[in-house]
């Protein structure tokens, strides 16, 4: 099946990216195909590569980026969301790209099913 | 920047049902304002679109919010393009898309509005009607 995820929240306030990388990371997986994961609200947040967790806690940036480099997967953050917030090009973790929200409506359209997470 | 795996869809003739849920107040949380971005792009795509306002998102279509004493920016004007998108799809034969505007009654009926106290037409509709218009979605947007 041809997967597209939204992600909705930050790292570190919600479960929702933790969420979404385990289900995108257990599709993958199972054989199906994730075509795009989309952060958008402060899910931007999770593409900051100056985010530095605690020793003993999980990093998700990193998390997400060697999803996107083991399998592939298009990481993409919301511009305008992301410049809102603080995110551009020279804090962009690996494996992120900017793009417009025009993307994610591209993905809904290309997905047998979009799965949000977020709250 | 580092690695990225950019891809292209061939999305050529696509034609998918959206349906964007406003569930939040329109101040206090960006939630209501970012929801409205994603609708406006959505537009560009020509995709079937329902506008669902349920809970306290009912209150981002309500008239005369003056946002002055919080310094807010007040984006309820914004929802005038999404009446211009619909009236496009309506009457315009070259778009091929179709819009619907819905709120649901009993969230309007909660916070004592009515339809004339909105700034969008809308069609208003029982939860239990717009639970079967839910069912019928391809991609499902809230916030």
């Amino acid at each position: 099946m041809k997967i597209g995820i939204l992600v909705n929240e930050g790292p570190f306030t919600h479960q929702a990216s933790d969420s979404a990388y385990h289900f995108t990371k257990a599709a993958v997986e199972k054989g199906h195909q994730v075509l795009r994961v989309f952060f958008y609200y402060d899910g931007v947040n999770n593409a900051n590569k100056l985010s530095e967790p605690q020793f003993d806690d999980r990093n998700l940036v990193k998390m997400w980026g060697e999803l996107a480099a083991d399998h592939g997967i298009d990481l993409v953050v919301c511009v305008a969301a992301a410049l809102r917030r603080g995110i551009k090009d020279d804090i962009l973790a690996d494996g992120f790209r900017i793009s417009g929200l025009g993307q994610l409506i591209e993905l809904g359209m290309a997905a047998d099913r979009t799965v949000v997470f977020g709250d | 920047m580092g690695e990225q795996n950019s891809v292209d869809f061939d999305t050529e003739g696509v034609k998918k049902n959206f349906l964007f849920v406003n569930r939040k107040a329109p101040y206090g949380t960006i939630y209501a304002l970012e929801v409205l971005e994603m609708i406006l792009i959505s537009a560009a795509f020509e995709q079937n679109a329902v506008i669902a306002f349920i809970d306290d998102g009912v209150f981002q279509i309500q008239k005369g919010q003056d946002t002055t004493a919080t310094g807010m920016k007040n984006f309820s004007k914004t929802y005038g393009i999404v009446a211009m998108e619909k009236e496009d799809a309506d009457e315009d034969d070259d778009i091929d898309m179709v819009w619907r505007i819905v709120v649901e009654k009993e969230s309007m009926e909660a916070r004592g509005l009515t339809p004339t106290d909105l700034i969008l037409d809308v069609e208003v509709l029982p939860s239990t009607e717009l639970a079967d218009l839910m069912a019928v979605q391809d991609v499902v947007f809230s916030g």
